[in-house]
């Protein structure tokens, strides 16, 4: 997959936690998870395990801890599946 | 280390008026069964309805939360953590799922029986099924919790 790939395919695993719809819309790399799209913080285990799933990949929990913008979790992705 | 169901109980920071569950008849680190014997004078009934005390649907949710997340998740984080550390650790309610289908009266017995999902970085998800004693189903659905530092 290429990074736009993920990339998509992470904001619409994010879409249905996201409180921010409109800044969703115009996602970039750099959007925080948290702050931006405010997706409360004990979905972001919600978040992380369906990603687990959708890439088949396993993400450790020191890991996911460092994921604060939707570019960390592209990053984490395409090297985990590297 | 692996808590006992008693040692559980006494951990559980939920207390009367606000505490349903008398009783933790299984347990271990994949599923939670408790029951819980609705009072009569439990205070909910007299407003809920007057004349018609019915078992408020939040309460039956309280009720498969406090199985289904802090009793099944104490359990858990005792087996990661020591036990004075579990006890500095409380369960709040994230998110749920839960379609009904009867209601508890006074002096019915519910039983709840919870099914772990996931256990991760101290998130709880159960899958959860209120019944009453003669097997009839109230309530299923799927409850998530989290713990945090008490205080």
């Amino acid at each position: 997959m290429t990074e736009q790939q993920v990339f998509e395919k992470v904001v619409s695993i994010i879409k249905p936690f996201a409180k921010a719809p409109e800044v969703l819309a115009s996602a970039q790399m750099e959007t925080s998870i948290l702050k931006d799209l405010k997706v409360n913080s004990a979905r972001l285990v919600d978040v992380v395990l369906e990603i687990e799933d959708a890439f088949e990949i396993e993400v450790k929990d020191e890991d996911a801890d460092k994921v604060k913008t939707i570019g960390d979790a592209v990053k984490l992705i395409l090297a985990a599946k590297a | 280390m692996t808590l006992s169901a008693e040692e559980v109980l006494a951990l559980i920071p939920q207390q009367r008026p606000f505490r349903f569950i008398d009783r933790l008849v299984e347990l271990s680190d994949t599923r939670a069964v408790g029951e819980y014997t609705f009072r009569d004078d439990e205070s909910f009934y007299a407003g809920h309805f007057p004349g018609d005390p019915v078992t408020p649907g939040v309460i039956l949710i309280e009720t498969m939360c406090q199985t289904g997340l802090v009793a099944l998740g104490i359990y858990l984080l005792g087996l990661e953590v020591p036990k004075d550390e579990v006890a500095k650790t409380v369960t709040l309610f994230t998110d749920c799922q839960v379609d009904f289908e009867s209601i508890v009266r006074p002096g019915d017995t519910v039983r709840v029986e919870a099914e772990k999902v996931f256990w991760r970085r101290r998130k709880l998800k159960s899958n959860v099924v209120l019944s009453l004693a003669s097997g009839a189903t109230v309530a299923k659905g799927t409850v998530a919790g989290m713990g945090v530092p008490r205080g």
